[in-house]
C-alpha cells in the first residue's frame, strides 16, 4: 500500500488548567489506513481526537491535512476538510428516522427532500455493507443500529477521515465484527480511519498501527503485524512506579462477603454484570480493577442494594451474629444498618452520596436524619461528627456550616469518606476515592483504608491508577466487559498481567 | 337544524381564540420552550388592538374611519404588543435560562395586570358610564364576511360566514402543521426542542431558533385575543371578560398531541364543549350546575393526557426538551 499521508499531528499539545491532557503529540494517519489510538483512561485520547475534530483547539503544535497545515476551530471546519468522528456517546433526535437524522443541520442541498436523501444514504449503506433501514426511528433502534446512523451521518456529510471513539464499547462481539468488516471495506475505499480502543485484540484484529498514548504523552506507534499485546500492554501501562505504601498482612481473615454469579444489564440491555464471583474478607483490602465502565459502579451497588439484578447472590457473614444473610433480600437501608457502606466518588465528585447545596452537618445528617424519636431531628451529634472529620482529616472549610459544593474537590471527597467511615463499616466499598486528590490527600485516604483493613473491616477499593492497586490491595480482582477476568495477589502480580486482563475480551466462541 | 348550524357558528367563533393561542403555544413548545404566559400574552393582544383602535377612533371620529386603517392598526398594535411579551419571555427564559413555568405564569399575571390597567384607564379617557369600552366602527370592519356567504345557504352559513380572522387562524395553523413537518427549518426546529445539544452540534443555531418560534407563537396568540374582542365580543372591551380561554388554549396543545393541524378540530370541539350548556336543556337542573358543563373541555384534556400517557406512543409525547434550560456547557 502506498503510504500517502492523509493528516499528520506535529507536536500537539493541550492544557486544561493545571492538567496537560497532551504533551507533544504526533501522529501520521495514511490513506487507507486503519490507526489505533491505544492507552488507559485519561491517557488523553479523547482530547486528542477532540482537537482534530474541532471540538477543542490545541494550544501548540501544528495539524497537516494532505501535507498542508491547517486551523481547525470547529466541527464545521472539520468537515470541510472531510474529517468526520463518531462519539461515544451518540448525537441522534429520537424521535427522528434515520434519514431525519442524518440530514439534520445540512442547508446547502438545495430543496428539503426527504426521498433524495434516503436513496442517498441506502446508496452509502450498500457501497459498504451497512444494514440500515433509513426509515426506522432511532428510538426503536439497538445500540449497534444508533452507531450505524452515526457513521452514516459522518459518510453522508462526505468525510474521508474517520474517527471513532471507542466503538466497540457498546457492541455485541457479533455485531463489533460486523462493524469491523464494514471498516475493512471503507479502507479499501481509501477512507482514513482512526479507532479509539483499549481493547488489545481488536486492536490486533483491525488496525494496520498503532499509537498508544500514556498520561498525555505520546508513547510511540509500531506496526500491528510487527508488535505483541504484551509489547502494547507495557507500552500502554509504563515501567513500574515503587509507592510508599505500608501494606500490613490480613490478620486472621474471613469470608465477610461471598459474591456468587451477579448477572446484570443496564436499561438499554446490555450486559454490564456477567457471572460475577468472588469473596471479600475480612482485614483485607480486595481491590477492583478495570476500564471504566467495565462494571465497578453495578457492582458496587448491587452490593449495596442500589441496583435491580437478573440473578446471582451476595452472601453476608456477619460478625456480630455469626449468621449469613443473603443482601439481595434487604433493602439498602437495612443493608446499611448491617455495615456494609458505600463511598463512591463519581466523576463529578458530588453525584452520590453529599447534596452540594447543603452544609456539612447537614451532609452527615443524610445518615442519621431517621435516630432519635424526637420529633425534631438531632442536629447536635451530626455537628459534632462533621468537626471531628474536619480535624481529623484536615478538611479545609471555613466551617461546618459552609455548604459542601463550595469545598474543593479533595475536601468533598474526605467528608465523604470521613462519614461512610466514621459509622463504623463492616464492609467499606470506596470507588475512586482519590479521584483528582494531590499526593497528600491521596496518602491520607491510602491511610485511612489501611486503618480500616486493621481494624477487620472487609474494604473493597476501586481504583484507576494500576501503581495504587498493586501497592495497597492484598487480592485484586478484574473486571473487563463486566466479567471477571482474574484474581490475583497483588503482592505477586505486575502491572502487566493485570494491565493485560483489563483488557482481554472474550471475543471469538468466548474463550477464557 | 337551524339550531345546530347556529351552535356550530358559535362553536368555531369560541374556537378560534383558543386556535390561535394553541397554535402559537404548539410552535413555542416545539422549541422546547413551555410558555405558560400565553394567557397573559392574549390578554396582552386584546388590550394592546383595543389601544390602537380607541386612539385611531377617537383621532378621526367613529364614522369616518377608514375600513383598511382600521383593521390595520389595531393589527400591528396588537402583534407589537404580543411581540414584547413574546421578547421578554424569551429573553428571561433562553438567554438568562430562568424557570419557565416561573417565568410563563408571571408574564400571565403582568399581562392580566397589564389589560385591566390599560383597559380601565381607556374606559376613563372615554367617559363611558359603562365600565366597558365600545369599538363598534372598527369591529364591523373586522366583522366583514364573505359577501356570497348568504346565498350558499346551509353550506355558506357553515362554512363561509366568518370574518378574516377566522380563515387567518385556520391558514395559519395548517402553513404551521406543514413547515413542521415538511421542511428543513421544521426538522431544525423540531431537533432544537427534542434534543438540543443534537441540534447545536449538527450547527443549527438553538437560540435564534428558540427565540424565533417563541416569537412568533406570542404573536399568534396574541391575535386570538385580537380576534375575541374585536370579533367575538363585538369590540367590547371590558376587563376580564376574556376569562381562562388562555388556558383552555394550553389544554388543546395537549389535546391536539402538538399537531396544529389537529388543533382545528380540537378549538371547535371545545368552542363547543364551553357553550353547550346554552343549547342543552336538562330539566331540573338550575344555572349553578349548568357551571359544571364548563368543565368538560377541561375533562376531556385530562382523558386525553390519561390516554396519551397510558399508550406511551412516542410521537404523542410533549417534546422531549420541553422546559429545559439548554447551556452548550452543561455536560
Amino acid at each position: 500500500m502506498a503510504e500517502v499521508p492523509a493528516i499528520e499531528l506535529k507536536n500537539i499539545t493541550k492544557v486544561f488548567g493545571d492538567i496537560v491532557a497532551n504533551k507533544d503529540v504526533c501522529l501520521t494517519v495514511n490513506r487507507g489506513e486503519i490507526l489505533s489510538i491505544l492507552g488507559e483512561n485519561g491517557s488523553g485520547k479523547t482530547t486528542l481526537m477532540n482537537m482534530i475534530s474541532g471540538i477543542y483547539f490545541p494550544d501548540y503544535g501544528q495539524i497537516f491535512i494532505d501535507g498542508k497545515e491547517v486551523e481547525i476551530k470547529s466541527p464545521k471546519d472539520a468537515l470541510d476538510y472531510k474529517i468526520g468522528m463518531v462519539h461515544q456517546h451518540f448525537k441522534l433526535v429520537d424521535i427522528f428516522t434515520a434519514a431525519e437524522n442524518t440530514v439534520l443541520g445540512l442547508k446547502d442541498e438545495g430543496r428539503y427532500n426527504l426521498k433524495k436523501s434516503t436513496a442517498k444514504i441506502k446508496a452509502i449503506a450498500d457501497l459498504y455493507g451497512f444494514d440500515l433501514n433509513p426509515n426506522k426511528k432511532i428510538y426503536e433502534m439497538s445500540v449497534s443500529e444508533k452507531q450505524t446512523v452515526e457513521i452514516i451521518k459522518v459518510l453522508y456529510r462526505g468525510a474521508d477521515i474517520l474517527i471513532l471513539d471507542e466503538p466497540t464499547a457498546v457492541l455485541t462481539p457479533q455485531e463489533t465484527q460486523r462493524l469491523f468488516s464494514v471498516l475493512r471495506r471503507m479502507k479499501a475505499d481509501g477512507k482514513s480511519i482512526i479507532i479509539i480502543t483499549h481493547k488489545l485484540n481488536e486492536v490486533m484484529e483491525i488496525s494496520d498501527r498503532v499509537s498508544v498514548l500514556r498520561k498525555g504523552h505520546y508513547i510511540g506507534t509500531v506496526d500491528t503485524d510487527k508488535t505483541t499485546e504484551a509489547e502494547l500492554t507495557e507500552m500502554m501501562v509504563g515501567k513500574k512506579i515503587t509507592l510508599n505504601i505500608d501494606r500490613s498482612d490480613p490478620v486472621n481473615p474471613t469470608d465477610r462477603l461471598i459474591i456468587k454469579g451477579l448477572n446484570c444489564v443496564d436499561k438499554e440491555g446490555i450486559k454490564v454484570l456477567d457471572n460475577v464471583s468472588f469473596t471479600a474478607k475480612s482485614g483485607e483490602i480486595l481491590g477492583v480493577a478495570g476500564i471504566a465502565g467495565s462494571g465497578q459502579r453495578e457492582l458496587l451497588e448491587a452490593i449495596a442494594g442500589l441496583q435491580v439484578l437478573e440473578s446471582g447472590e451476595i452472601v453476608y457473614n456477619n460478625p456480630a451474629t455469626g449468621e449469613s444473610e443473603d443482601l439481595r433480600n434487604k433493602t439498602p437501608v437495612q443493608i446499611r444498618d448491617l455495615g456494609v457502606r458505600l463511598s463512591f466518588v463519581p466523576e463529578d465528585r458530588l453525584g452520590m452520596g453529599l447534596v452540594g447545596n447543603m452544609d456539612l452537618t447537614d451532609n452527615m445528617m443524610l445518615r442519621s436524619y431517621s435516630k432519635g424519636h424526637s420529633l425534631f431531628v438531632e442536629r447536635g451529634k451530626p455537628k459534632e461528627l462533621a468537626e471531628k472529620i474536619v480535624d481529623d482529616l484536615e478538611v479545609v472549610t471555613p466551617s461546618v456550616q459552609t455548604p459542601v459544593r463550595k469545598l474543593s474537590g479533595g475536601n468533598v471527597q474526605k467528608v465523604l469518606v470521613g462519614r461512610e467511615i466514621a459509622a463504623a463499616p463492616t464492609v467499606f466499598m470506596a470507588a475512586y476515592p482519590v479521584r483528582g486528590l494531590d499526593i497528600n490527600s491521596s496518602y491520607m485516604i491510602y491511610n485511612l483504608l489501611n486503618q480500616q483493613k486493621e481494624d477487620g473491616v472487609s474494604v473493597i477499593f476501586v481504583g484507576e491508577d494500576l501503581d495504587v492497586l498493586i501497592a495497597l490491595c492484598d487480592r485484586i480482582v478484574v473486571l473487563s466487559s463486566g466479567k471477571v477476568t482474574g484474581i490475583v495477589d497483588a503482592r505477586e502480580t505486575t502491572k502487566e498481567e493485570v494491565g493485560l486482563l483489563m483488557t482481554k475480551t472474550f471475543g471469538k466462541g468466548g474463550e477464557e | 337544524m337551524m339550531m345546530f348550524v347556529q351552535f356550530f357558528q358559535r362553536a368555531v367563533m369560541q374556537g378560534i381564540p383558543l386556535l390561535f393561542g394553541a397554535t402559537g403555544e404548539i410552535l413555542t413548545e416545539k422549541s422546547g420552550h413551555l410558555n405558560l404566559g400565553i394567557p397573559g400574552i392574549m390578554y396582552v393582544g386584546a388590550i394592546s388592538g383595543v389601544i390602537g383602535s380607541f386612539f385611531y377612533e377617537s383621532s378621526v371620529g367613529a364614522a369616518n374611519i377608514n375600513p383598511f386603517l382600521a383593521v390595520l392598526i389595531p393589527l400591528l398594535t396588537s402583534i407589537l404588543g404580543s411581540l414584547i411579551m413574546g421578547l421578554i419571555y424569551c429573553f428571561l427564559t433562553v438567554t438568562l435560562r430562568a424557570n419557565q413555568n416561573v417565568t410563563g405564569l408571571a408574564l400571565t399575571t403582568f399581562g392580566t395586570g397589564f389589560g385591566n390597567f390599560f383597559g380601565g384607564s381607556l374606559i376613563k379617557i372615554s367617559g363611558s358610564d359603562m365600565p366597558a369600552i365600545t369599538l363598534s366602527a372598527t369591529s364591523k370592519c373586522f366583522k366583514t364576511s364573505l359577501p356570497f356567504a348568504d346565498s350558499l345557504g346551509v353550506i355558506g352559513k357553515l362554512f363561509f360566514s366568518y370574518s378574516f380572522l377566522v380563515y387567518v387562524a385556520i391558514i395559519v395553523a395548517i402553513i404551521s402543521s406543514y413547515v413542521l413537518n415538511h421542511t428543513r427549518t421544521g426538522l431544525h426546529l423540531r431537533a432544537v426542542g427534542e434534543n438540543p445539544a443534537t441540534a447545536d452540534a449538527a450547527g443549527i443555531n438553538v437560540n435564534r431558533y428558540k427565540y424565533v418560534t417563541t416569537c412568533l407563537g406570542s404573536i399568534i396568540a396574541g391575535l386570538g385575543g385580537l380576534y375575541y374582542v374585536m370579533d367575538y365580543a363585538s369590540g367590547i372591551w371590558s376587563n376580564g371578560g376574556f376569562g381562562d380561554r388562555g388556558w383552555l388554549a394550553v389544554a388543546i396543545v395537549i389535546f391536539a398531541l402538538w399537531r396544529p393541524n389537529w388543533a382545528i378540530p380540537a378549538s371547535i370541539l371545545f368552542g363547543g364543549l364551553f357553550i353547550i350548556y346554552n343549547y342543552i336543556s336538562i330539566p331540573g337542573l338550575g344555572a349553578e350546575q349548568m357551571e359544571l358543563f364548563k368543565m368538560l373541555p377541561y375533562l376531556v384534556t385530562l382523558i386525553v393526557l390519561i390516554i396519551i400517557s397510558m399508550r406511551e406512543k412516542r410521537e404523542s409525547q410533549p417534546p422531549q426538551a420541553l422546559g429545559l434550560s439548554y447551556f452548550r456547557e452543561d455536560r
